[in-house]
């Protein structure tokens, strides 16, 4: 099976939107906080060159059966992951300072019945890559031919045991349309030295390990070739305050296909 | 007479033939019976392997693209092991699918009670809106197999047994089914899929209505209701070949502007240690036909006491 890794024209949000520079400010909607760092949200770099420049996904196809799928497996903390939906068009500005509230489809964890363009609801750790198995295997039944499948975990979240039943299977069948993003902020516990991209690199996957907030190492980390195997992105990114630093940890290989 | 779990896969993989929207996933259970099936669809037959979590999880990816997931393996590892993925898997991503499962509560007896899932529909009763179909036959089986795999975007349990009845009744996938009439206000019993002989020879006799379930959830309150109307107080035997007393909820909520008491009969909550044959735990819990009416005559004896006092 062949892929097709350059990003194909899709529909772009409407009139534009907002850019990256915007999502600061996005994001201090929901937080209140002015002067918010990007730099303390994990996962911002990562989803905003997926979503502006690899996903075929738009305010228009949120239901189209070709479209590439996002799944956020990681449901904590799930600002950055607004911020950008909203800059795209998926959701209204005007949900996020209500984030949290009563009456507001935005929750601290993301609810895929409640938020237009959101693919699963999550919060509880270890459901979105097996739900992205599934979701490949549907796709592949259905002769959906060209869609992705995206899913993006913790690096903590790794060592749930659902993922690494989910990790040797998609190996194992090569599920090549299938693509994690593992954002590594060294805040698990008991950690391999190594660890995260050996565990998919042992299962037969196509890892790469890149700078979380280098934005043209994760396009091409998330675009490279990967034929006939799934692909894993290890993005590292500064760790949690108290964490142990990502750079006391040996560094783990850069691969390609 | 093949076996229930014969005919699920048989009956199964002519529905793959007539339904693309319908795939079938296993964990390294009953997968021969589905080898003809996975040549014929390799796309839409998949076995994880050992994985429990897995199979739940990519049941709800495949409902996530459209398709109609049909989960088998052992009642322990469909239900119990991966039970927060039942719950998130499927009901909150606001999918649906159909968990078929086997084993049951005593089906494996000499494999001990790592193979005994006697608390997987009280388990189900925690979650919203899972239709629970428990057959008590193999043609039951086909009947409500087809009614859960056509049953839309439903969440569907259906429980197979090793356990039958000797003959088939003419289940419709929902609701109770009246199949012997007491005096009115009468006391009710529901038996419940493969224990309706049982039932029937334990009440030989006895002035009681026996209703049968072989769909447990949505539970039948109005047939319930029509059943016990009359009495000055309602009397419900329930007799479950799963936990004893897992629909005493069930018929409190149906019969709650009636006075009424309830015996539920079923599986014990505790182990009982011990190997042998199905007959043998069905002495132990108390649910051969014996048992039942003595169990069951005790019951409707206190309240005729009662009554006449």
């Amino acid at each position: 099976m062949t892929i097709t890794t350059t990003p194909r024209p899709f529909p772009p949000a409407p009139g534009g939107g907002p850019g990256y520079a915007d999502l600061p400010a996005l994001m201090s909607l929901m937080t209140g906080d002015e002067k918010h760092d990007v730099a303390a949200t994990s996962v911002l770099d990562a989803l905003w060159v997926l979503y502006d420049r690899v996903l075929r996904i738009s305010p228009d196809t949120v239901d189209a059966p070709d479209r590439d799928r996002f799944l956020l497996s990681k449901g904590h903390g799930p600002m950055a992951y607004y911020a950008v939906l909203a800059a795209k068009g998926f959701v209204p500005v005007e949900w996020l300072s209500g984030f949290g509230s009563h009456d507001s489809p935005l929750g601290h964890h993301p609810d895929r019945t409640l938020v237009p363009g959101v693919e699963i609801g999550s919060g509880s750790l270890g459901h979105g890559l097996p739900l992205a198995v599934g979701t490949v295997l549907g796709l592949r039944a259905r002769g959906v031919a060209d869609a992705r499948v995206w899913v993006l975990t913790g690096d903590a979240e790794s060592d749930e045991g659902s993922n690494h039943e989910a990790i040797e299977f998609a190996g194992a069948r090569g599920l090549d349309r299938l693509h994690v993003l593992v954002v590594d902020n060294s805040s698990a516990t008991h950690t391999t030295p190594g660890g995260l991209a050996a565990r998919f690199e042992v299962a037969g996957w196509s890892t790469e390990t890149v700078d979380g907030r280098d934005h043209e190492a994760l396009y091409a980390a998330y675009t490279r070739p990967h034929p006939g195997r799934p692909r894993a992105v290890v993005a590292r990114v500064e760790p949690k305050p108290g964490a142990r630093p990502a750079s006391a940890r040996p560094a783990s290989a850069h691969r390609g296909a | 007479m093949d076996t229930m779990r014969e005919r699920f896969a048989a009956v199964t993989s002519r529905l793959l033939d007539e339904d693309p929207r319908l795939a079938v996933v296993l964990a390294d259970i009953g997968v021969d019976g589905f080898r003809r099936a996975a040549e014929r669809h390799p796309n839409r037959v998949v076995n994880v392997g050992i994985r429990e979590q897995l199979l739940i999880g990519v049941g709800g990816g495949l409902a996530l693209t459209g398709m109609r997931p049909v989960l088998h393996t052992f009642a322990s590892f469909l239900v119990e092991r991966p039970f927060e993925q039942v719950k998130l898997d499927f009901g909150h991503q606001g999918v649906g699918g159909v968990l078929v499962s086997a084993g049951g509560s005593y089906d494996h007896p000499a494999a001990g009670f790592t193979h005994m899932a006697p608390g997987d529909v009280a388990l189900l009763d925690t979650l919203d809106g899972w239709t629970v179909q428990v057959p008590g036959h193999p043609d039951e089986a086909e009947v409500l197999l087809r009614h859960a795999c056509a049953a839309g975007d439903d969440k569907v349990y259906v429980r197979l047994s090793t356990q039958a009845n000797a003959r088939p009744r003419p289940v419709t996938g929902s609701g109770f089914l009246p199949v012997r009439h007491g005096r009115p206000g009468a006391p009710a019993v529901v038996a419940v899929g493969p224990l309706l002989d049982s039932v029937l020879t334990a009440t030989e006799g006895l002035d009681v209505t026996v209703l049968y379930a072989a769909t447990v959830r949505p539970f039948d309150g109005a047939t319930l209701r029509a059943a016990v109307e009359g009495a000055d107080a309602a009397e419900v035997v329930l007799v479950e070949p799963y936990l004893a007393g897992t629909s005493t909820a069930s018929v409190a909520e149906a019969l709650v502007d009636v006075p009424h008491r309830v015996l539920g009969l079923g599986t014990a909550r505790a182990e009982t240690r011990r190997y042998g044959t199905v007959e043998e735990h069905l002495v132990d819990h108390g649910l051969d036909p014996r048992s039942l009416r003595e169990r069951i005559t005790a019951f409707v004896g206190r309240a005729d006491r009662s009554g006449s006092a």
